[in-house]
């Protein structure tokens, strides 16, 4: 069955803008408030998730479980914050519950759990998990040839483990075009840059290498995210590697690819900064 | 189906059993896919690939991938069987088996082959002897060691019908089928093979005939020994292993490590419960070179060794 893309609004651009945004200062506030989690990262995806939710997916909330749906599976799972804020605007639940992050019994664990919240595919946390699972998915979707599509977004100092490069080789050899990785590329993993601790360049050449159709992209420009990620899957006859070059902390001045905003929190001053300028 | 027929006279291959089960289930639900990691002929699944070549996926020597893409087939509406060598599959993956299996709470089937020690020379490497001790800990994991082909039949098809991560343990080591008069499989649910009141022999997997044939021993010197074969280690049958300390002295066997395996999850419950003598058979860890049997004579896993053990647990009875 050919895929039926998304008709694109003229005003999705701006729907993904405004969700970004939305997207950061929730999660900002999520970590502030619990003085735990990874803001860095949530916001280096930010922009890379609010284009998938608000311009890209087909999904229905009310039917988290629809065999139909398009998959999204959030390898870089400690970036709870950015996931459950897109999770809570795409309306799979409250707004209301994102106060609850990683308090005493919510449903909102440091990492997602699949068991607790609807919209999560898998439970992720321990690295290099989200790939290997999603190309699961794509293989089911290609031995009933249905037309959903699986979304992987991982980090780039995640793909240090070796369980990507198994997947890789997997979904290279079948020719899952139904498969798309986005690498959210800001060049820092939690204790220094990836080129100074196991250095993943020439990243794209790998990826070709492996067997798959690669595209290098501003991972904050909407237009650049929407065009990449909106391509028929028919026309390729590879799976399709997005390595989206972003800057953890893209957003707030003083966390701008600062590896310090890993999972550094902020305290009220900072908070309040960061407030002002994500306007 | 009829499983192949058996090395030798009157003792079989449990993976023939699983194969021939496999493909009878594939035949009714078209949900049902094998995931293998290069591991087609050590599963016996020749038959299977032939059948539906569309429906096997061989992700080649890669047992994160293996475990993970059960779970992503298990997302995309299917009910995968993962069949790998169980030191493998339960090792190199154990966290794939933990997180995106266990603790997501997909409907997976593993099926952990050739366990225990029946790679036998071939060294530690390739013994799967520590598999229950990391297995038995996963909540949500169903965990089945069947002890003939008839049980892993039954095995097989429980996991297929209940909608939840199971793993089996199969062994490649040549088994009789058991003598039952009372032929029942459930999950969770042990069988008393043998009634007996002096003592309780606890035993699973490929140490259950052995177990039987050390009660007729000790049978024969008047001692009544009771034998159970604890099939399900997760979850544990509490009550039969309650009412086996009743006996007052309990033997564990299995073909595994004596740490933290079904010997362990016996103690758990007897000594936190009503404490008696428990031994513990099995491997002690790293065992030296040596064929399957050899090592199994060596560690004392034979009829002889089980009875000796009884009757040295019966004297430290209270």
């Amino acid at each position: 069955m050919p895929f039926t893309p998304h008709k694109r609004q003229n005003d999705t651009a701006a729907l993904i803008a405004e969700k970004a945004l939305w997207i950061r200062r929730r999660s900002f506030q999520m970590v502030y408030e619990a003085q735990l989690g990874h803001p860095g990262g949530d916001f280096s995806a930010a922009d890379i998730l609010s284009a998938l939710y608000f311009g890209v997916m087909r999904y229905d909330p009310s039917k988290p479980n629809d065999p139909a749906r398009d998959r999204f599976v959030m390898s870089k799972g400690h970036c709870t914050g950015v996931f459950y804020s897109v999770l809570a605007a795409a309306g799979y639940f409250p707004e209301a519950d994102l106060s609850t992050y990683m308090q005493p019994l919510s449903r909102l664990n440091g990492h997602p759990n699949r068991n607790y919240l609807p919209g999560v595919e898998t439970n992720t946390g321990p690295l290099g998990h989200g790939l290997p699972v999603a190309l699961g998915i794509a293989i089911a979707g290609q031995i009933d040839n249905a037309d959903f599509r699986t979304f992987v977004l991982t980090g780039d100092g995640e793909l240090q483990e070796g369980s990507n490069w198994e997947a890789a080789l997997t979904a290279g050899h079948r020719k899952l075009r139904n498969l798309t990785l986005i690498i959210d590329r800001n060049r820092l993993q939690q204790g220094a840059r990836t080129e100074e601790t196991a250095s993943l360049d020439p990243l794209d050449d790998k990826w070709r290498a492996f067997g798959w159709h690669v595209e290098m992209i501003d991972g904050h420009d909407h237009a650049q995210l929407l065009d990449v990620l909106s391509v028929d899957p028919a026309t390729r006859d590879k799976p399709l590697c997005i390595i989206a070059n972003t800057f953890k902390g893209k957003g707030v001045s003083f966390m701008h690819d600062n590896v310090a905003w890993h999972h550094g929190v902020p305290n009220k001053e900072q908070y309040e900064q960061a407030m002002a300028e994500l306007v | 189906m009829s499983a192949a027929a058996p090395a030798q006279a009157g003792l079989f291959d449990c993976r023939d059993s699983f194969a021939s089960t496999i493909e009878a289930l594939a035949e009714a639900d078209p949900r049902i896919v094998t995931v293998v990691s290069d591991s087609v002929g050590s599963s016996k699944l020749g038959g299977f690939r032939k059948k539906w070549p569309d429906r096997m996926v061989n992700v080649g020597i890669a047992e994160q991938t293996v475990v993970a893409v059960g779970a992503g087939l298990a997302n995309g509406g299917k009910v995968p069987f993962i069949s790998a060598a169980s030191c493998f599959l339960t090792a190199r993956a154990l966290e794939q088996i933990k997180a995106d299996i266990a603790y997501s709470n997909v409907n997976v089937k593993l099926i952990g082959q050739s366990s225990g020690v029946a790679y036998g020379e071939l060294g530690p490497t390739h013994h799967s002897i520590e598999d229950m001790a990391w297995l038995r800990l996963l909540n949500n994991l169903t965990v089945i060691v069947p002890a003939d082909p008839w049980q892993t039949e039954q095995a097989i098809r429980a996991a297929a019908a209940m909608n939840g991560p199971v793993f089996v343990r199969v062994s490649r080591m040549p088994v009789p089928a058991l003598e039952r008069s009372d032929a029942s499989f459930e999950i969770g649910k042990a069988e008393t093979l043998v009634q007996g009141d002096d003592i309780t022999i606890i035993a699973n997997g490929t140490m259950v005939h052995r177990a039987v044939a050390a009660a007729k021993i000790l049978a024969g010197e008047g001692i009544s020994a009771r034998v159970v074969n604890m099939a399900t280690i997760n979850p544990l049958d509490e009550a039969a292993i309650l009412a086996a300390a009743d006996t007052g002295a309990i033997v564990t066997v299995e073909e595994g490590s004596v740490r933290g395996g079904l010997g362990g999850a016996v103690s758990e419950l007897v000594t936190a419960n009503t404490p008696v003598p428990v031994r513990i058979m099995g491997f002690p860890g790293f065992v030296p070179t040596g064929s399957a049997d050899w090592l199994m004579d060596h560690f004392g896993l034979t009829a002889t060794g089980i009875a000796d053990a009884a009757r040295q647990t019966i004297a430290r009875k209270r």
